[in-house]
C-alpha cells in the first residue's frame, strides 16, 4: 500500500539542488517543475559571500545530513535555473 | 493534516509485521530508547510513496541479511505527532525527514539514513545501504 504522485513531474518528491545564474542556490523537495517555474517544498537557501560557506560546503552538509527547512515553499523561475539535481546522487565526500 | 487511519494503517502494519514495535507516544519512544545496552533500529515511516514506497521494503529486504537488531521500533510522521517529534529528538543533530531510518548501538547513534538517501531509489538499493550498517554493528540473526 502506498501512495504515489504519478501524475507529477518524474522529480515530483524528490530532494534537489537548484543551481541558479546568480549567488543563491537552492536544496529542497521538488514539488513541480513547468515551463516556467521549479516549485520547492522544505527549503534551505545558500547565497555566496554572506556566511562564509561556499556553495560546496553547504551541498555538501546536506547531501550528508539533510535540508534544515528554512522556507516551507519557494518557486524559482526556470530562466534562472542552470541545473537540478538530485541531492541523493551527490557523492558525499 | 494527518491521512485518514484506515489509509495508512496498511502501512503501519507493513512495519509491525516485521517486527517493530509501534511507538505512538513520546512516552513509548523514551521507553523504547531507555535501555541503552544492545542495538536498536528506529524507523520514521511516512505515506508518501516517493520515498517510503521503497523504504519500508528495503528494511525488509535489510532485515533478512546477516545483521539483526535487539530492537525495532517505528513511529509515524504526520500521524503519530507527539512520538514522531520525541523519537527527531534523540537523533536532533540531523534535520527532521521522512521516511528515516537511525541505528543505535549501546545508547549512541551509530547510523543515519536521512529521506534523500532513500528517495528514488529501488527496495534493494536502500537495503544495500541498511544491511551495510546492521552488519557492522549488529549481531548476526539466527
Amino acid at each position: 500500500m502506498t501512495i504515489f504522485h504519478e501524475d507529477r513531474h518524474e522529480l515530483h518528491g524528490i530532494t534537489v539542488v537548484v543551481e541558479t545564474v546568480g549567488p543563491l542556490t537552492y536544496i529542497g523537495r521538488c514539488h513541480e517543475i513547468d515551463d516556467e517555474n521549479v516549485v520547492l517544498i522544505d527549503v534551505d537557501v545558500h547565497e555566496d559571500g554572506p556566511d562564509g560557506r561556499s556553495k560546496d560546503e553547504f551541498i555538501q552538509k546536506a547531501a550528508r545530513v539533510g535540508v534544515w527547512t528554512k522556507h516551507k515553499r519557494l518557486v524559482v523561475p526556470v530562466a534562472e535555473v542552470t541545473s537540478v539535481r538530485r541531492l541523493g546522487e551527490i557523492a558525499v565526500e | 493534516m494527518p491521512y485518514d487511519p484506515m489509509l495508512v494503517q496498511p502501512m503501519r502494519e507493513e512495519m509491525t509485521s516485521m517486527g517493530f514495535d509501534e511507538l505512538t507516544t513520546g512516552a513509548e519512544v523514551d521507553e523504547f530508547m531507555a535501555e541503552s545496552a544492545g542495538t536498536k533500529l528506529l524507523v520514521v515511516n511516512s505515506v508518501c510513496g516517493c520515498a517510503a514506497g521503497m523504504a519500508r521494503p528495503g528494511v525488509r529486504l535489510a532485515l533478512q541479511r546477516l545483521g539483526k537488531p535487539d530492537r525495532l521500533g517505528t513511529v509515524f510522521a504526520g500521524q503519530d505527532l507527539e512520538a514522531t517529534e520525541r523519537a527527531r529528538s534523540y537523533f536532533a543533530d540531523y534535520p527532521p525527514s521522512s521516511p528515516s531510518m537511525a541505528l543505535f548501538k549501546d545508547g549512541e547513534l551509530v547510523h543515519f539514513v536521512p529521506r534523500h538517501q532513500i528517495e528514488g531509489r529501488a527496495a534493494e538499493m536502500v537495503a544495500e545501504d541498511l544491511a551495510a550498517a546492521l552488519e557492522a554493528h549488529c549481531a548476526p540473526a539466527i
